[in-house]
Protein backbone atom coordinates (compact mmCIF):
# COMPACT_ATOMS: atom_id res chain seq x y z
CA UNK A 1 0.00 0.00 0.00
CA UNK A 2 2.00 2.93 -1.22
CA UNK A 3 1.19 6.26 0.38
CA UNK A 4 1.62 8.09 -2.90
CA UNK A 5 -0.95 8.10 -5.69
CA UNK A 6 -0.43 6.18 -8.90
CA UNK A 7 1.61 8.06 -11.48
CA UNK A 8 -0.51 10.54 -13.38
CA UNK A 9 -1.25 9.57 -16.98
CA UNK A 10 0.93 11.09 -19.68
CA UNK A 11 -0.55 14.13 -21.33
CA UNK A 12 -0.37 12.74 -24.83
CA UNK A 13 -2.51 9.81 -23.74
CA UNK A 14 -5.71 9.84 -25.80
CA UNK A 15 -8.74 10.97 -23.82
CA UNK A 16 -10.68 8.01 -25.18
CA UNK A 17 -11.64 6.41 -21.91
CA UNK A 18 -15.43 6.85 -21.61
CA UNK A 19 -15.50 5.83 -17.93
CA UNK A 20 -12.94 8.52 -17.18
CA UNK A 21 -14.87 11.16 -19.12
CA UNK A 22 -18.06 10.27 -17.26
CA UNK A 23 -16.28 10.36 -13.88
CA UNK A 24 -14.76 13.78 -14.55
CA UNK A 25 -18.07 15.21 -15.78
CA UNK A 26 -20.00 14.37 -12.60
CA UNK A 27 -21.12 17.18 -10.32
CA UNK A 28 -20.32 16.57 -6.65
CA UNK A 29 -23.95 15.59 -6.04
CA UNK A 30 -23.77 13.10 -8.92
CA UNK A 31 -20.44 11.74 -7.65
CA UNK A 32 -22.05 11.29 -4.23
CA UNK A 33 -24.97 9.32 -5.69
CA UNK A 34 -22.69 7.29 -7.97
CA UNK A 35 -20.57 6.31 -4.96
CA UNK A 36 -23.67 5.25 -3.03
CA UNK A 37 -24.70 2.94 -5.87
CA UNK A 38 -21.19 1.48 -6.08
CA UNK A 39 -21.29 0.79 -2.34
CA UNK A 40 -24.40 -1.37 -2.50
CA UNK A 41 -22.53 -4.70 -2.97
CA UNK A 42 -20.63 -3.97 0.25
CA UNK A 43 -23.91 -4.13 2.15
CA UNK A 44 -24.06 -7.89 1.55
CA UNK A 45 -21.24 -8.14 4.08
CA UNK A 46 -21.92 -5.08 6.23
CA UNK A 47 -25.57 -5.68 7.11
CA UNK A 48 -25.37 -9.30 8.33
CA UNK A 49 -22.14 -8.43 10.10
CA UNK A 50 -23.75 -5.53 11.96
CA UNK A 51 -26.81 -7.64 12.81
CA UNK A 52 -24.46 -10.24 14.25
CA UNK A 53 -22.65 -7.61 16.27
CA UNK A 54 -25.91 -6.42 17.79
CA UNK A 55 -27.02 -9.95 18.64
CA UNK A 56 -23.67 -11.07 20.04
CA UNK A 57 -23.17 -7.90 22.08
CA UNK A 58 -26.64 -8.29 23.65
CA UNK A 59 -25.76 -11.92 24.47
CA UNK A 60 -22.64 -10.63 26.21
CA UNK A 61 -24.82 -8.41 28.41
CA UNK A 62 -24.28 -5.09 26.64
CA UNK A 63 -27.40 -2.94 26.51
CA UNK A 64 -28.90 -1.46 23.37
CA UNK A 65 -27.64 2.06 24.05
CA UNK A 66 -24.12 0.70 24.47
CA UNK A 67 -24.40 -1.35 21.27
CA UNK A 68 -25.26 1.90 19.50
CA UNK A 69 -22.42 3.62 21.34
CA UNK A 70 -20.04 1.10 19.80
CA UNK A 71 -21.50 1.26 16.30
CA UNK A 72 -21.76 5.07 16.18
CA UNK A 73 -18.71 6.20 18.16
CA UNK A 74 -16.22 3.43 17.36
CA UNK A 75 -17.61 2.49 13.94
CA UNK A 76 -15.12 -0.33 13.30
CA UNK A 77 -16.45 -3.90 13.10
CA UNK A 78 -13.45 -5.99 14.04
CA UNK A 79 -12.51 -3.80 16.97
CA UNK A 80 -16.12 -3.70 18.23
CA UNK A 81 -16.22 -7.52 18.22
CA UNK A 82 -12.79 -7.63 19.89
CA UNK A 83 -13.83 -5.28 22.69
CA UNK A 84 -17.09 -7.14 23.34
CA UNK A 85 -15.32 -10.50 23.43
CA UNK A 86 -12.72 -9.26 25.92
CA UNK A 87 -15.34 -7.49 28.04
CA UNK A 88 -17.29 -10.74 28.30
CA UNK A 89 -14.04 -12.46 29.35
CA UNK A 90 -13.73 -9.86 32.12
CA UNK A 91 -10.35 -8.77 30.79
CA UNK A 92 -8.90 -5.62 32.41
CA UNK A 93 -10.14 -2.40 30.80
CA UNK A 94 -6.73 -1.37 29.50
CA UNK A 95 -6.39 -4.67 27.65
CA UNK A 96 -9.85 -4.26 26.12
CA UNK A 97 -8.94 -0.79 24.89
CA UNK A 98 -5.43 -1.65 23.68
CA UNK A 99 -6.66 -4.70 21.78
CA UNK A 100 -9.53 -2.79 20.21
CA UNK A 101 -7.11 -0.06 19.12
CA UNK A 102 -4.53 -2.57 17.85
CA UNK A 103 -7.08 -4.03 15.44
CA UNK A 104 -7.60 -0.52 14.06
CA UNK A 105 -3.93 0.37 13.61
CA UNK A 106 -4.18 -0.59 9.94
CA UNK A 107 -6.30 2.53 9.49
CA UNK A 108 -3.21 4.67 10.05
CA UNK A 109 -2.00 3.22 6.75
CA UNK A 110 -5.26 4.18 5.07
CA UNK A 111 -4.95 7.67 6.49
CA UNK A 112 -1.42 7.99 5.15
CA UNK A 113 -2.35 6.76 1.70
CA UNK A 114 -5.23 9.24 1.39
CA UNK A 115 -3.06 12.30 2.16
CA UNK A 116 -2.08 13.04 -1.47
CA UNK A 117 -5.71 12.82 -2.63
CA UNK A 118 -7.12 15.17 0.00
CA UNK A 119 -4.56 17.94 -0.03
CA UNK A 120 -6.34 21.28 0.51
CA UNK A 121 -9.41 19.92 2.35
CA UNK A 122 -10.65 21.87 5.36
CA UNK A 123 -10.18 20.68 8.92
CA UNK A 124 -13.86 19.84 9.28
CA UNK A 125 -13.83 17.81 6.06
CA UNK A 126 -10.73 15.95 7.23
CA UNK A 127 -12.46 15.18 10.53
CA UNK A 128 -15.50 13.84 8.65
CA UNK A 129 -13.31 11.70 6.38
CA UNK A 130 -11.40 10.37 9.39
CA UNK A 131 -14.61 9.51 11.25
CA UNK A 132 -15.97 7.48 8.33
CA UNK A 133 -12.66 5.97 7.19
CA UNK A 134 -13.50 2.26 7.24
CA UNK A 135 -12.16 -0.65 5.18
CA UNK A 136 -14.92 -0.41 2.59
CA UNK A 137 -15.04 3.36 2.12
CA UNK A 138 -11.26 3.36 1.84
CA UNK A 139 -11.09 0.50 -0.64
CA UNK A 140 -13.79 1.90 -2.94
CA UNK A 141 -12.46 5.47 -2.84
CA UNK A 142 -8.81 4.73 -3.40
CA UNK A 143 -9.71 2.52 -6.39
CA UNK A 144 -11.82 5.32 -7.81
CA UNK A 145 -9.11 7.97 -7.31
CA UNK A 146 -6.38 5.85 -8.86
CA UNK A 147 -8.62 5.02 -11.79
CA UNK A 148 -9.50 8.70 -12.32
CA UNK A 149 -6.51 10.74 -11.16
CA UNK A 150 -7.86 14.00 -12.61
CA UNK A 151 -10.94 14.21 -10.37
CA UNK A 152 -11.32 17.54 -8.61
CA UNK A 153 -11.04 17.75 -4.85
CA UNK A 154 -14.78 18.28 -4.45
CA UNK A 155 -15.52 15.25 -6.64
CA UNK A 156 -13.20 13.18 -4.48
CA UNK A 157 -14.78 14.37 -1.23
CA UNK A 158 -18.26 13.77 -2.65
CA UNK A 159 -17.36 10.24 -3.75
CA UNK A 160 -15.84 9.40 -0.38
CA UNK A 161 -18.89 10.79 1.42
CA UNK A 162 -21.19 8.74 -0.78
CA UNK A 163 -19.46 5.48 0.14
CA UNK A 164 -19.28 6.55 3.80
CA UNK A 165 -22.99 7.32 4.09
CA UNK A 166 -24.06 4.26 2.09
CA UNK A 167 -22.05 1.93 4.32
CA UNK A 168 -21.90 3.54 7.77
CA UNK A 169 -25.62 4.35 8.11
CA UNK A 170 -26.72 0.74 7.36
CA UNK A 171 -24.01 -0.44 9.77
CA UNK A 172 -25.56 1.60 12.58
CA UNK A 173 -29.16 0.68 11.72
CA UNK A 174 -28.42 -3.04 11.39
CA UNK A 175 -26.53 -3.02 14.71
CA UNK A 176 -29.65 -1.60 16.31
CA UNK A 177 -31.89 -4.23 14.69
CA UNK A 178 -29.44 -6.93 15.80
CA UNK A 179 -29.43 -5.60 19.35
CA UNK A 180 -33.24 -5.63 19.46
CA UNK A 181 -33.32 -9.16 18.01
CA UNK A 182 -30.60 -10.24 20.42
CA UNK A 183 -32.89 -9.44 23.32
CA UNK A 184 -35.45 -12.01 22.14
CA UNK A 185 -33.16 -14.82 20.94
CA UNK A 186 -33.25 -17.75 23.41
CA UNK A 187 -30.10 -18.31 25.46
CA UNK A 188 -29.62 -21.99 24.66
CA UNK A 189 -28.46 -21.43 21.07
CA UNK A 190 -24.68 -21.87 20.88
CA UNK A 191 -24.05 -18.18 20.18
CA UNK A 192 -20.87 -18.28 22.24
CA UNK A 193 -19.16 -19.44 19.10
CA UNK A 194 -20.49 -16.69 16.83
CA UNK A 195 -17.55 -14.46 17.73
CA UNK A 196 -14.69 -16.88 17.01
CA UNK A 197 -16.35 -17.93 13.75
CA UNK A 198 -16.74 -14.31 12.75
CA UNK A 199 -13.09 -13.58 13.52
CA UNK A 200 -11.90 -16.60 11.56
CA UNK A 201 -14.09 -15.64 8.62
CA UNK A 202 -12.57 -12.16 8.67
CA UNK A 203 -9.01 -13.50 8.81
CA UNK A 204 -9.22 -16.13 6.08
CA UNK A 205 -9.59 -13.74 3.11
CA UNK A 206 -6.66 -11.66 4.42
CA UNK A 207 -4.21 -14.56 4.23
CA UNK A 208 -3.00 -13.68 0.76
CA UNK A 209 0.78 -13.98 1.11
CA UNK A 210 3.39 -16.10 2.86
CA UNK A 211 4.00 -13.20 5.25
CA UNK A 212 0.31 -13.00 6.20
CA UNK A 213 0.20 -16.78 6.74
CA UNK A 214 3.34 -16.69 8.88
CA UNK A 215 2.02 -13.79 10.98
CA UNK A 216 -1.24 -15.66 11.53
CA UNK A 217 0.48 -18.94 12.37
CA UNK A 218 2.89 -17.44 14.91
CA UNK A 219 0.08 -15.43 16.51
CA UNK A 220 -1.99 -18.61 16.92
CA UNK A 221 0.84 -20.69 18.36
CA UNK A 222 1.89 -17.90 20.73
CA UNK A 223 -1.66 -17.20 21.89
CA UNK A 224 -2.13 -20.90 22.73
CA UNK A 225 1.25 -21.03 24.48
CA UNK A 226 0.42 -17.92 26.54
CA UNK A 227 -3.18 -18.98 27.24
CA UNK A 228 -2.36 -19.60 30.90
CA UNK A 229 -1.52 -15.93 31.49
CA UNK A 230 -4.12 -13.57 33.00
CA UNK A 231 -6.96 -12.68 30.62
CA UNK A 232 -5.85 -10.68 27.59
CA UNK A 233 -2.17 -10.63 28.46
CA UNK A 234 -1.39 -13.51 26.08
CA UNK A 235 -2.93 -11.47 23.28
CA UNK A 236 -0.67 -8.51 24.08
CA UNK A 237 2.36 -10.79 23.60
CA UNK A 238 1.12 -12.99 20.77
CA UNK A 239 -0.10 -10.18 18.50
CA UNK A 240 3.22 -8.24 18.33
CA UNK A 241 5.06 -11.54 17.80
CA UNK A 242 2.80 -12.32 14.84
CA UNK A 243 3.16 -8.78 13.44
CA UNK A 244 6.95 -8.92 13.70
CA UNK A 245 6.95 -12.32 11.99
CA UNK A 246 4.87 -10.93 9.12
CA UNK A 247 7.26 -8.01 8.70
CA UNK A 248 10.35 -10.24 8.77
CA UNK A 249 8.92 -12.72 6.25
CA UNK A 250 7.96 -9.82 4.00
CA UNK A 251 11.54 -8.49 4.05
CA UNK A 252 12.93 -11.97 3.35
CA UNK A 253 10.50 -12.54 0.47
CA UNK A 254 11.43 -9.21 -1.08
CA UNK A 255 15.12 -9.99 -0.77
CA UNK A 256 14.64 -13.35 -2.47
CA UNK A 257 12.69 -11.72 -5.30
CA UNK A 258 15.47 -9.21 -5.87
CA UNK A 259 18.19 -11.88 -5.78
CA UNK B 1 -21.94 -9.50 31.77
CA UNK B 2 -21.64 -9.83 35.52
CA UNK B 3 -18.46 -7.97 36.25
CA UNK B 4 -18.05 -5.20 33.71
CA UNK B 5 -20.21 -2.34 34.97
CA UNK B 6 -22.19 0.02 32.74
CA UNK B 7 -19.67 2.72 33.49
CA UNK B 8 -16.76 0.49 32.45
CA UNK B 9 -18.43 -0.35 29.15
CA UNK B 10 -19.10 3.32 28.40
CA UNK B 11 -15.52 4.13 29.31
CA UNK B 12 -14.31 1.52 26.82
CA UNK B 13 -16.65 2.89 24.13
CA UNK B 14 -15.50 6.49 24.64
CA UNK B 15 -11.78 5.78 24.77
CA UNK B 16 -11.90 3.25 21.94
CA UNK B 17 -13.98 5.68 19.86
CA UNK B 18 -11.62 8.60 20.47
CA UNK B 19 -8.50 6.50 19.93
CA UNK B 20 -9.85 4.99 16.71
CA UNK B 21 -10.75 8.44 15.43
CA UNK B 22 -7.23 9.68 16.18
CA UNK B 23 -5.71 6.70 14.32
CA UNK B 24 -7.87 7.48 11.28
CA UNK B 25 -7.20 11.20 11.52
CA UNK B 26 -3.44 10.84 12.14
CA UNK B 27 -1.92 11.37 8.72
CA UNK B 28 -4.81 13.20 7.10
CA UNK B 29 -5.12 15.66 9.96
CA UNK B 30 -1.78 16.09 11.64
CA UNK B 31 1.11 14.15 10.21
CA UNK B 32 0.59 15.13 6.59
CA UNK B 33 3.33 13.92 4.34
CA UNK B 34 5.61 12.76 7.09
CA UNK B 35 6.30 9.08 6.58
CA UNK B 36 6.54 6.55 9.33
CA UNK B 37 9.70 4.44 9.38
CA UNK B 38 9.25 1.59 6.95
CA UNK B 39 9.47 -1.09 9.62
CA UNK B 40 6.48 0.40 11.43
CA UNK B 41 4.43 0.48 8.23
CA UNK B 42 5.36 -3.13 7.68
CA UNK B 43 4.22 -4.16 11.16
CA UNK B 44 0.95 -2.23 10.74
CA UNK B 45 0.17 -4.28 7.66
CA UNK B 46 0.01 -7.43 9.79
CA UNK B 47 -2.02 -6.16 12.76
CA UNK B 48 -5.36 -7.72 11.71
CA UNK B 49 -3.87 -11.10 10.74
CA UNK B 50 -1.99 -11.24 14.06
CA UNK B 51 -4.52 -9.79 16.52
CA UNK B 52 -7.64 -11.62 15.31
CA UNK B 53 -6.11 -15.13 15.19
CA UNK B 54 -4.45 -14.59 18.59
CA UNK B 55 -7.85 -13.63 19.96
CA UNK B 56 -9.67 -16.56 18.34
CA UNK B 57 -7.29 -19.48 18.83
CA UNK B 58 -7.84 -19.92 22.59
CA UNK B 59 -11.61 -19.48 22.12
CA UNK B 60 -11.56 -22.30 19.56
CA UNK B 61 -9.33 -24.64 21.54
CA UNK B 62 -10.89 -24.12 24.94
CA UNK B 63 -14.46 -22.85 24.50
CA UNK B 64 -16.09 -21.30 27.56
CA UNK B 65 -19.37 -23.07 26.73
CA UNK B 66 -17.83 -26.51 27.34
CA UNK B 67 -16.05 -25.40 30.50
CA UNK B 68 -12.78 -25.11 28.56
CA UNK B 69 -12.81 -28.69 27.20
CA UNK B 70 -11.77 -29.00 23.53
CA UNK B 71 -14.89 -29.83 21.56
CA UNK B 72 -15.14 -31.62 18.22
CA UNK B 73 -18.13 -29.58 17.00
CA UNK B 74 -16.43 -26.24 17.62
CA UNK B 75 -13.06 -27.36 16.25
CA UNK B 76 -14.72 -28.59 13.04
CA UNK B 77 -16.74 -25.39 12.74
CA UNK B 78 -13.55 -23.35 13.03
CA UNK B 79 -11.78 -25.49 10.42
CA UNK B 80 -14.69 -25.25 7.97
CA UNK B 81 -14.92 -21.47 8.46
CA UNK B 82 -11.22 -21.00 7.69
CA UNK B 83 -11.37 -23.34 4.71
CA UNK B 84 -14.39 -21.67 3.11
CA UNK B 85 -12.95 -18.25 3.89
CA UNK B 86 -9.63 -19.05 2.25
CA UNK B 87 -11.22 -20.70 -0.79
CA UNK B 88 -14.03 -18.23 -1.47
CA UNK B 89 -12.69 -15.06 0.23
CA UNK B 90 -16.31 -14.45 1.16
CA UNK B 91 -16.83 -13.55 4.82
CA UNK B 92 -20.55 -14.24 4.94
CA UNK B 93 -20.26 -17.63 3.20
CA UNK B 94 -17.51 -18.59 5.65
CA UNK B 95 -19.64 -17.57 8.66
CA UNK B 96 -22.66 -19.47 7.32
CA UNK B 97 -20.54 -22.57 6.60
CA UNK B 98 -19.04 -22.45 10.07
CA UNK B 99 -22.42 -21.96 11.74
CA UNK B 100 -23.97 -24.81 9.74
CA UNK B 101 -21.09 -27.09 10.73
CA UNK B 102 -21.39 -26.10 14.39
CA UNK B 103 -25.13 -26.67 14.65
CA UNK B 104 -24.95 -29.81 12.48
CA UNK B 105 -22.21 -31.34 14.61
CA UNK B 106 -23.87 -30.33 17.89
CA UNK B 107 -27.06 -32.01 16.64
CA UNK B 108 -25.25 -35.17 15.49
CA UNK B 109 -23.12 -35.46 18.62
CA UNK B 110 -26.00 -34.74 21.00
Amino acid sequence: MSPSPAPRPQQQQAAADPADIRALARSPAQAFRYAMVQSVPMLIVIVPFALLFGVVAREAGIDIAQVMGFSVLVLAGASQFTAVQLLSDNAPVWIVILSGLAVNLRMAMYSASLVPWFRGTSGAQKAWIAYTLIDQSYALSIQHYERHPKLTLSQRIAYFSGTAVAICVPWMLASWVGAVLGSVIPDDIALDFAMPITFLAMIAPMLRSAAHLAACFVAIVASLAFAGLPSGLGLMLAAPLGMATGAVVEVLTEKRKRA
Amino acid sequence: MENASDLTIWLVILILGTGTFLIRWSFLGALGDRELPQWIMRMLRYTPVAVLPALSAPLVMWPAATGGQPDLARLSAAAVTMLIGMLTRNIILAILGGAATLFGMLYLLA
